[in-house]
């Protein structure tokens, strides 16, 4: 190590700072308990104390902050989607995020480098043509893309007609890009401490308690806390913890696999996508290609990576991109995705007083983060189910109104 | 080679078989409310440990149960469907 550097880090000054507040014993009582220091957590502890001035809030995680799915997503932002509700959703996302370093203080390396949805048949065409409809309506930028255009914007995308399922058009999403995740819970959190909001990192909710119907407390590893509001923000155990409080959830929770090959010299600028052979795939600023989609063929709450799966990605990636046979795959791993019928999230009121849910984020929650934080916060400020989220109801499984997003992923499932 | 126990073909690559979804029983169709069927359609109990699950073997379409642990990934035991199973 260089000398000078070791100098610089023991110098006083300039002291670390503990940027989410010093460990402490959990107080009796909070106005808001957030369970799940993910993204999606900490967002909704920084907008309650950024809009809404409430401070009193304690958000627990049985792991470490960002520990999650928000660590182990593909960072993928994108708002192509297929339904006015979801477009319209993850659209406000989008936008949070153009400014969100500047209103966090650091930087989330918010890269707005497009996304290509590619069509292998006629069927495919009308999917990207419909999404395409449906984007420009509500002012996202998507148009349909041909051949000789895709080829100019991606040279290294295998074109020729020789391929068993030859590339026939694009849906060119020029909003969508990529973010570092990590940075995005971090920054939250770090907004939210300053406000005054208290992490509790390894504290396990192990029991919700219940009086006539509405919350009034948690049971967690550290002892008993009384709390006039949950939000329920996890990924992955959204159906575990929801049992706690006695509710019930349409999910199916699966393994998501994801892999990254050694890093290669920037020649990839958009995110490429491949609903037909399920895989996707995008060159981070190190340079390094994510490839990802894999969702393991049947539920399962464990995070071990498969050979299969490294199979099933690498010979759907090698149809789009052939030069990538020679890259060695650094690593794999898997994220558990809280999978809905129809591919939406759960968010809003539950059967239970004052419990709100922010779950079913499948794998769609990491472009959701600023958005779900900033709704679910007016949610439990206001007690109105703000109209962006008002369709992503647990209610609208009981109404078989279903929001359909399945068409608009390129994951297996 | 991660395999499976079919009770009609013996031991097989778990890649020909198809998951089927939770064993749930059927409500009443003469008296099921929207509800019921609501939640029967949708609804999951997806707990983490031995579940009931239906299976199919793809290549010969047989249906049957098994108990699987889903957080280690063990099938327990498989077994055929008969009228009054598990609960």
């Amino acid at each position: 190590m260089p000398f000078g550097l070791l100098k610089y880090g023991l110098a006083k000054t300039y002291p670390a700072k503990n940027l989410f507040g010093e460990s402490r014993p959990l107080k009796k009582s909070y106005d808001v308990v957030i369970i799940g220091a993910g993204g999606h957590g900490a967002a909704g502890a920084y907008y309650l104390a950024k809009q809404y001035g409430i401070t009193n809030v304690a958000v627990l995680d049985k792991g470490y902050l960002g520990g999650g799915n928000t660590a182990r997503n593909t960072a993928v932002l994108r708002s192509n989607y297929l339904t006015e509700e979801g477009v319209a959703f993850y659209k406000a996302s989008l936008e949070l995020y153009k400014s969100l370093s500047n209103e966090l203080d650091l930087n989330i390396m918010f890269e707005r480098r497009g996304q290509l949805t590619l069509a292998h048949s006629d069927a495919g065409i009308r999917n990207l043509r419909w999404r395409a409809e449906v984007n420009q309506h509500l002012g996202v930028r998507s148009r349909l893309m041909f051949n000789d255009e895709i080829a100019k914007m991606v040279p290294h995308l295998r074109m020729d007609t020789a391929a068993r399922y030859p590339i026939m058009a694009g849906l060119w999403h020029a909003d969508g890009g990529t973010a570092r995740h990590d940075a995005v819970v971090w920054g939250y959190a770090k907004e939210a401490a300053a406000r005054g909001v208290e992490f509790h990192q390894l504290t396990e909710v192990k029991g919700v308690d219940i009086d006539h119907g509405k919350v009034t407390g948690v049971r967690t590893t550290r002892g008993d806390v009384r709390c006039g509001k949950v939000i329920q923000a996890v990924a992955g155990s959204s159906s575990l913890v929801a049992n706690m409080a006695g509710i019930n959830l349409p999910i199916h929770t699966f393994p998501l696999q994801a892999m990254v090959t050694q890093p290669y010299k920037p020649l990839l600028e958009p995110h490429v996508s491949s609903p037909h052979h399920h895989v996707y795939i995008h060159q981070t600023s190190r340079g390094e290609f994510v490839i990802g989609g894999g969702s393991d063929p049947y539920p399962l709450y464990n995070t071990r990576a498969t050979l299969p799966m490294r199979e099933t990605l690498s010979a759907a990636v090698l149809e789009l991109f052939p030069f990538l046979r020679e890259a060695r795959v650094m690593r794999q791993w898997a994220g558990i995705t809280d999978m809905t019928p129809d591919y939406s999230p759960i968010m809003g009121e539950s059967p239970v007083q004052n419990y709100y849910l922010d779950a079913g984020w499948g794998t769609w929650g990491f472009k959701a983060t600023p958005i779900s934080g900033n709704t679910m916060a007016e949610l439990v400020a206001t007690g109105q189910v703000p109209k962006l989220i008002a369709p992503f109801s647990l209610e609208r499984f009981y109404r078989f109104e279903q929001v359909n997003e399945a068409g608009a992923t390129a994951a297996s499932h | 080679m991660k395999t499976l126990h079919c009770p009609l073909n013996g031991v097989r690559n778990i890649d020909e078989f198809t998951y089927g979804g939770e064993y749930h029983v059927e409500p009443d169709r003469r008296q099921a409310d929207r509800k019921t069927w609501a939640e029967y359609v949708f609804f999951n109990a997806n707990l983490s440990g031995v579940v009931t699950e239906w299976w199919c073997h793809t290549p010969s379409s047989f249906w049957f149960l098994a108990d699987r642990d889903t957080v280690t990934d063990e099938v327990i035991s498989t077994y055929l469907f008969s009228a009054d199973p598990v609960e």
